[in-house]
């Protein structure tokens, strides 16, 4: 069983969203989709000030075995992106919610709406066996 | 194991077992309309001592014609050992192996030519090959447009100076995906690109700038003065370049201040005779920071479990058959026959035996030039420094002239007529180290009686 953790707030498409003390958002993808993924080795993130839109493809991250799209989970500015995955991008592997972070969005009016408890992503995993 | 699939017997089997009573019923759900009912204008079959016979009347009625062709192709000597070696069964494939366990050679083959690729442009990275000159212009700028982080337009800028073809290829590939090739104009006394015409371009969105050197006119451009203008408009930089040229000329690596970002060319004269048209192969080089963009797939050397060295397919996650819509392009195989003619080519020439080459076509070029130069009705287009291939123009239409040399065995040239209406009666010629100093006098000879 994954680990999923109860403070965050999760897209069905496995990305999690972490609401920092500012009000800003930060992104990465669940364990879950980095067991799935196998070990990484390239992480393309999105340029600092581009506009992202809710459930459209924002990075792309590159296993030994595939490139999948990381879709945003929220609408809302690019603020920041993890440079340190440029050289150590298994930082994802080893540290999915932690250093493995992959952006900071300034959220857009309404955002996230649509995300996933904790329990609810729990659900959804256990429903897809993982 | 018998190499044919599946006999009769084993077609009754199938068909049997999944209880289908013949092969016709089996694609019966495909509409009558829509079925070949055998194909018009194909004539029955010959044995094989009758296209023997056929093929030999065919290539006499060719001839052997002196062949002072280029634009795109080029006829260089092609040691023996090159093709012997190349179609030696163990080589004999245009794929690129999947298994590396049972590829090593063929994967060690593509290892070195990606190794003398990246040499010859300087670049720091090289992709197992493309399929020709014209679509590796389409690849790169299908990948300018993609590596592009800072600009999200999808036009590009062309010279007038590329290889018409390329353009061509580079528009119906790459056309139909959005992109948008804006050509900039010559100038006409140097024949190269009008930096005047390319600097109305400043300030605009483009991703790219296109640059061939040598040019498509055998001039050559100032390539340090493009690249560093395109890179203070934010356009990468896209080289076209001739491999055999490389080996005199600036790497496009050390264009300008900061070097060209994709090379890209035609392998042809790097060992692949002139046939038809081809098949030939296309190359490309990037910088390490494109790598993720570039099409195609790279072997790399690495170790096994053991700690032996070893050769296997690498960057491949993006390639159609994993990506699929998302891929960096659709191109997964190489030209992996034609590559490895190459590797060999340059391996038997050396650094040394294909700068020969390209002096010797460059002088051989310029005594051409002279010669026809001299002959009354016959001036160069342009002037400047060329590499192996110039720009005459005559008094009278090519076309004309070209058939009276070509009765006399001579390929006297490529009529520029129908891509450059403006140049007037006007013939790219080219000199390779193939021609001998009487071969040059047998044309003028011919030229001046063509005209007279």
């Amino acid at each position: 069983m994954s680990q999923v953790l109860p403070d965050l707030r999760y897209a069905k498409s496995h990305e999690w969203v972490r609401t920092l003390p500012d009000g800003t958002l930060e992104v990465g993808i669940t364990d879950h989709a980095q067991g799935a993924l196998g070990d990484l080795v390239f992480v393309e993130l999105p340029e600092v000030g581009r506009v992202l839109e809710a459930g459209a493809a924002c990075a792309v991250v590159e296993s030994v075995k595939a490139a999948s799209d990381v879709y945003s989970p929220i609408g809302g500015t690019v603020l920041a992106v993890n440079e340190a995955l440029a050289a150590t991008p298994e930082l994802i592997n080893q540290d999915c919610y932690g250093a493995g972070w992959m952006m900071r969005v300034q959220p857009a009016a309404g955002a996230g709406a649509d995300l996933l408890g904790a329990d609810a992503y729990a659900a959804e995993l256990a429903a897809v066996g993982g | 194991m018998p190499f044919l699939p599946h006999t009769e017997t084993d077609v009754r089997e199938m068909l049997a077992t999944i209880g289908v009573p013949d092969v016709e019923t089996l694609f019966d759900e495909i509409p009558e309309a829509l079925r070949v009912k055998g194909l018009d204008g194909i004539p029955p079959g010959l044995s094989e001592m009758e296209i023997g016979r056929l093929m030999t009347a065919r290539a006499r009625r060719d001839g052997q014609p002196l062949a002072f062709l280029g634009g795109g192709a080029y006829e260089h000597h092609i040691p023996a050992a090159v093709w012997a070696l190349t179609t030696r069964g163990e080589f004999y494939s245009a794929y690129t192996p999947y298994q590396a366990e049972a590829s090593q050679g063929t994967l060690q083959i593509i290892y070195e030519y990606q190794s003398m690729i990246t040499s010859l442009t300087g670049l720091e990275v090289s992709n197992a090959s493309l399929y020709d000159g014209g679509s590796a212009v389409a690849e790169a700028a299908l990948m300018a447009v993609r590596a592009h982080r800072k600009s999200k337009s999808l036009r590009l800028l062309v010279p007038a100076t590329l290889n018409p073809n390329y353009r061509r290829v580079a528009l119906s590939t790459a056309g139909n995906q959005g992109l948008q090739f804006d050509v900039v104009p010559y100038e006409r006394g140097s024949g190269c690109i009008d930096q005047k015409a390319l600097a109305t371009h400043a300030g605009k969105d483009y991703a790219a700038l296109v640059i061939q050197q040598p040019n498509f006119f055998g001039q050559l451009e100032d390539v340090d003065a493009l690249t560093d203008w395109a890179h203070a408009q934010g356009m990468f930089v896209i080289a076209a370049v001739n491999p055999t040229s490389l080996a005199i000329l600036k790497p496009p690596a050390e264009w300008g201040a900061k070097g060209a970002d994709i090379c890209i060319g035609e392998g042809q004269p790097l060992g692949v005779p002139l046939s038809s048209g081809g098949p030939y192969f296309g190359f490309m080089t990037t910088r390490m920071e494109h790598v993720r963009s570039m099409p195609g797939r790279i072997v790399g050397r690495t170790v096994d479990l053991e700690g032996r060295p070893g050769f296997t397919l690498t960057l491949q996650a993006r390639e159609q058959h994993i990506r699929r819509g998302k891929a960096t392009s659709n191109i997964c195989t190489n030209q992996g026959l034609l590559m490895t003619a190459a590797t060999i080519y340059m391996t038997l020439l050396g650094p040394a035996g294909l700068a020969q080459v390209a002096e010797v076509s460059r002088s051989r070029t310029r005594e051409l030039a002279e010669l026809l130069i001299a002959v009354p009705g016959v001036r160069a287009a342009f002037s400047g420094p060329r590499f192996h291939e110039l720009v005459l123009q005559l008094d009278v239409p090519v076309a004309g002239v070209l058939a009276k040399l070509a009765r006399e065995g001579i390929l006297a040239g490529v009529d520029l007529q129908e891509d450059y209406p403006e140049l007037g009666n006007a013939m790219l010629v080219c000199a390779t180290e193939t021609k001998t100093r009487d071969d040059l006098q047998r044309y003028a000879d011919a030229l001046r009686g063509a005209l007279r």
